[in-house]
């Protein structure tokens, strides 16, 4: 789907922009899914990925885990491992990408795929680091101004009444 | 890294791995490793259970067969293949890993994955949620009016949200979490396809993008909620499968 985004953001389909989150300066972190990008598409997709990430929140507010792309680290809610039983060691497991995630400094983490969503979600909340985790989806309507209200589930209070104005309604 | 050392009983027993090498190409390389330990020292795996990538490779080439279909590590490696992206012999353990977790007969394996498996199979939908096609006609239905309702630009938009529409470019698929638990989430995703101009359509059938049959090893299961995705796409005669993840 990354390259979709990407793609249509490029034709000027989709008219996303950073302007409200110039003065905001929120900070925003990628989790590169594994079954996309090491597993499937490798780092062309990664970088498609960044491209619609930094057209959003702004390249200034967007940094990066390392290691990332095809080398990031499974955020261990792959395989399963949600469904499996085993809690503890699954929340073991994630002590890595979230330590990852809390160096960057950021307060948002972007998860594109369900699993991570799930796992960097309860991360968050197991270890302490009160990062939110969001949708791409979610930011992209926001950035164009098309973001409901009833769509702001994951986001945080810094951003929950981010209104910015609706750009096709911009002549 | 796991600081237990492998204990073996001599004379090797059985031939797990040799079953594995016969499926992959090159064998999975699997006989090729120089126990570096690059896998074992960049995986979050490392550790629970006693066990590493390297020390399960270990354990298959030493032909601790019983040790391994004794072992739960194989629920707790997520296949994830970075192991692979930095071995310098392209070592494939995650098939290892994946063929492992077959050794345990099907009852025996995570309840919770195999419940999700077995709930697809029931379904046509193939929901390892148990959501229906009329349920999930419903809440679509339900959240595309609540949008429309809201905001006047997406009646003049037009926004949709077809299911079963034939000749559409894309196949999107929907994990069903969205619709079960936080149906608001497809908002967002329906006016992106919109504004973007796609023409796309979800599926009565087999709209679902989970499979847990993969997760649960059982390899006929998997393959029939393959094919039953393909099916679909196929018969409403879209291009494109897109997975919205």
């Amino acid at each position: 789907m990354y390259e979709y985004y990407a793609k249509w953001i490029r034709e000027g389909k989709l008219k996303v922009n950073s302007d409200w989150n110039k003065d905001l300066k929120v900070k925003f972190t990628v989790q590169d899914p594994c079954q996309i990008v090491r597993k499937t598409f490798g780092d062309p997709i990664a970088e498609d990925l960044r491209f619609v990430v930094k057209s959003v929140v702004g390249e200034e507010n967007f940094i990066d885990m390392v290691p990332n792309r095809s080398n990031n680290y499974c955020c261990g809610g792959g395989g399963g491992f949600l469904q499996s039983g085993y809690k503890e060691e699954r929340l073991t497991y994630g002590k890595l990408k979230d330590s990852q995630i809390q160096t960057t400094g950021a307060t948002y983490c972007i998860a594109g795929c369900h699993n991570c969503h799930a796992q960097i979600h309860e991360l968050s909340h197991h270890y302490g680091g009160h990062y939110n985790v969001v949708h791409l989806w979610t930011l992209i309507c926001l950035s164009m101004g098309v973001l409901g209200e009833n769509e702001r589930t994951y986001l945080g209070e810094d951003l929950a009444e981010v209104y910015p104005p609706n750009v096709y309604l911009q002549k | 890294m796991a600081d237990e050392a492998i204990k073996i009983s001599g004379k090797k027993k059985s031939f797990f791995i040799d079953k594995v090498k016969e499926l992959l190409p090159e064998g999975g390389n699997l006989n090729l490793c120089l126990t570096c330990g690059a896998c074992s020292s960049g995986c979050p795996a490392t550790g629970l259970e006693g066990l590493d990538p390297r020390k399960f490779l270990r354990m298959a080439a030493l032909g601790m067969d019983d040790e391994i279909k004794a072992s739960k590590w194989p629920w707790m490696c997520t296949m994830c293949q970075r192991c692979i992206y930095v071995c310098p012999m392209k070592i494939d353990i995650p098939q290892l890993v994946f063929n492992a977790r077959g050794l345990t007969p099907r009852e025996n394996r995570p309840k919770g994955i195999r419940e999700s498996c077995d709930m697809a199979l029931k379904v046509d939908t193939c929901s390892a949620m148990g959501c229906s096609a009329e349920d999930f006609e419903f809440v679509v239905g339900d959240i595309l009016e609540e949008i429309k309702g809201a905001e006047p630009f997406w009646e003049e938009r037009d926004l949709q949200a077809p299911i079963d529409k034939e000749g559409a470019e894309f196949f999107v698929n929907q994990n069903s979490r969205e619709p079960m638990t936080e149906p608001e989430e497809m908002g967002p995703l329906w006016k992106i396809l919109n504004l973007a101009g796609a023409d796309w359509t979800y599926g009565s059938k087999a709209w679902t993008g989970e499979n847990y049959c993969l997760f649960l090893a059982d390899n006929e299961s998997w393959k029939n909620i393959v094919v039953k995705q393909a099916a679909q796409t196929e018969a409403l005669g879209c291009k494109t499968y897109l997975n919205t993840e």
